[in-house]
């Protein structure tokens, strides 16, 4: 029964890692960069969604309160290519990493002033209540996590696979100059993919909201556990990106709960570490080996 | 009218005067060929007609339109599909659907439809694919139709090339340099499928060539470049005999 309980919480971290992950793999299918503010958006989300939701502040339903957290941050990655990043347009992938890693500090930074230090949490309707099936304790909040991220990575996979905008962003990922030629105009694609990724990011912050404490630096870390979940996955893949987010997220509470202390901390990273060695490519490999 | 009309086109990188002052016709289901020696400003040329560059002056107009202040993502649409000197081909997909994504630009629906896959959706996909399988057969490429374009030889990538810009169904092809890299007997099929293009699919290709063995065999008109500017402009013969443009080749004066 004890397994079962981590393997209930492990999923439902997991799920929003996956989310995250998700953001990461967006802007790397269509830019073939990292977004490395990934966390960090998603923490503006959080708060975003707690000004919304929370009665101390606009008191809104749970459901508006996370559409408008969505479209605004959306609106923001979509500026946020247009103003910022399409200056770099063109040029080597390590700028785009050092700028993103800036652009955190500048989220980090505002946030602070905006809505301070200290921890603060999401008032959902559905805080605190649980299912018991016997032993087995479910929160609510878990399986609305778990509903959501399967809900979203669907919605999402079938975008890329059916929908012409989808298969034109895959196609500017893998060349932008030949995708340009097909009739696909890369940077308006570019902006798309920023806004749907801060789409994503807003979801995962309200999720991670409604389960635990936010402040502004809570992204730094939980980013970059998100990015060894998409890395685990194969960087690239989205339901290679919601399994890593599982992988890191099931890691984390089982090597806490039955290994050393501070093993947990590490866990996820170790797994990357194996899995990077074992399959370079990550689990759902989207490169293939060249032929010569 | 012609098809292409080009109008004093110049462009400068830095102080270099890359294209300066060229200006030539294509009739629509003529083979126009570009040559010249290296650095002569023929690949710019195509840039410049497939808008990756801005000129600094001249005129593009292609259809009767002005495609001069146009981005590079609306050239597609109008009917102008290219290929690129060193191919330029979505490494990570099928050949099949390479030539798919070249449909791109022909495609109406809209995303909601496409994400529910309705009805309308589904007979757009038939339609596309069927015309895709039109172009397989056309170049020969049934046998690569599912292989990663990563695991081809080059002179089966440079065809896939040439399929992937004719499902776009163009009017005017650009082909820089069909032939370069490949056999002779791959050189021999180039020839053939550039003049099917031109009897059989009524189109009009413009071509960078150094092979003059396929120039002379498939060009109606050929246009020398050297420097930037317009040397002679005939058929093959006339200007492989001319004065000016084997002197440019062969940086001599010619001797009688």
């Amino acid at each position: 029964m004890d397994i079962l309980q981590l393997l209930v919480s492990g999923v439902a971290n997991g799920c929003i890692y996956g989310l995250l992950a998700l953001g990461f793999v967006l802007i790397y299918k269509a830019s073939e960069a990292v977004n490395f503010a990934q966390g960090d958006m998603m923490m503006l989300g959080a708060f975003l969604g707690i000004t919304f939701i929370n009665a101390e502040y606009a008191d809104l339903p749970f459901l508006i309160g996370i559409t408008l957290a969505a479209l605004i941050l959306g609106v923001f990655g979509y500026l946020l290519d247009r103003l910022v990043l399409r200056a770099i347009f063109g040029q080597p992938q390590f700028a785009m990493v050092i700028l993103t890693i800036a652009l955190g500090f500048l989220m980090r930074f505002a946030a602070g002033v905006i809505w301070g230090h200290d921890p603060a949490s999401l008032q959902t309707p559905f805080v605190g209540k649980v299912w018991e099936f016997g032993d087995l304790i479910i929160p609510v909040v878990d399986a609305v996590i778990i509903v959501t991220t399967v809900a979203l990575t669907s919605i999402l996979y079938f975008f890329f696979a059916r929908t012409r905008l989808g298969v034109a962003m895959q196609a500017s990922s893998q060349n932008q100059m030949a995708a340009y030629y097909m009739g696909i105009p890369v940077k308006r694609i570019n902006a798309i993919v920023w806004a749907l990724s801060g789409v994503v990011a807003a979801i995962a912050g309200v999720m991670f909201a409604a389960k635990g404490a936010v402040e502004p630096s809570v992204g730094l870390l939980f980013g970059i556990k998100a990015f060894a979940a998409a890395v685990i996955g194969g960087l690239g893949s989205l339901p290679g990106a919601l399994l890593g987010g599982l992988l890191v997220g099931i890691v984390e509470p089982f090597a806490g709960r039955y290994l050393p202390s501070g093993v947990g901390q590490i866990a996820p990273y170790v797994l990357m570490l194996l899995v990077l060695i074992l399959r370079p490519g990550g689990l759902f490999a989207q490169i293939s080996q060249k032929k010569v | 009218m012609s098809l292409l009309q080009v109008k004093d086109l110049s462009i400068s990188f830095g102080g270099v005067k890359a294209v300066d002052g060229v200006s030539f016709h294509v009739e629509a289901g003529e083979v126009f060929t570009l040559v010249g020696p290296n650095g002569a400003g023929k690949s710019t040329i195509f840039n410049l007609i497939s808008r990756l560059y801005e000129p600094s002056a001249g005129q593009i107009i292609f259809d009767g339109q002005d495609i001069t202040g146009l981005p590079a993502h609306d050239v597609a649409g109008l009917g102008i599909a290219r290929t690129f000197q060193n191919i330029e081909l979505f490494d990570h997909s099928s050949v099949l659907q390479n030539l798919l994504i070249g449909r791109h630009c022909r495609r109406q629906t809209r995303w909601f439809e496409e994400l529910l896959f309705l009805p309308k959706v589904r007979r757009s996909e038939r339609e596309q694919r069927l015309l895709v399988e039109e172009v397989i057969d056309f170049l020969d490429l049934a046998p690569y139709r599912d292989k990663l374009i990563a695991g081809l030889p080059y002179g089966v990538r440079k065809v896939v090339e040439i399929a992937r810009a004719l499902a776009s169904e163009p009017k005017l092809i650009l082909l820089d340099e069909p032939a370069s890299g490949l056999s002779v007997e791959e050189t021999q099929n180039m020839a053939w499928w550039i003049e099917d293009m031109q009897k059989d699919l009524g189109l009009t290709v413009l071509m960078v060539e150094h092979d003059m063995s396929l120039v002379s065999r498939v060009s109606d008109r050929v246009l020398a470049v050297a420097e930037g500017h317009p040397l002679a402009m005939g058929t093959a013969a006339e200007v492989q005999a001319n004065p000016k443009v084997i002197e440019a080749y062969l940086g001599t004066e010619a001797t009688s």
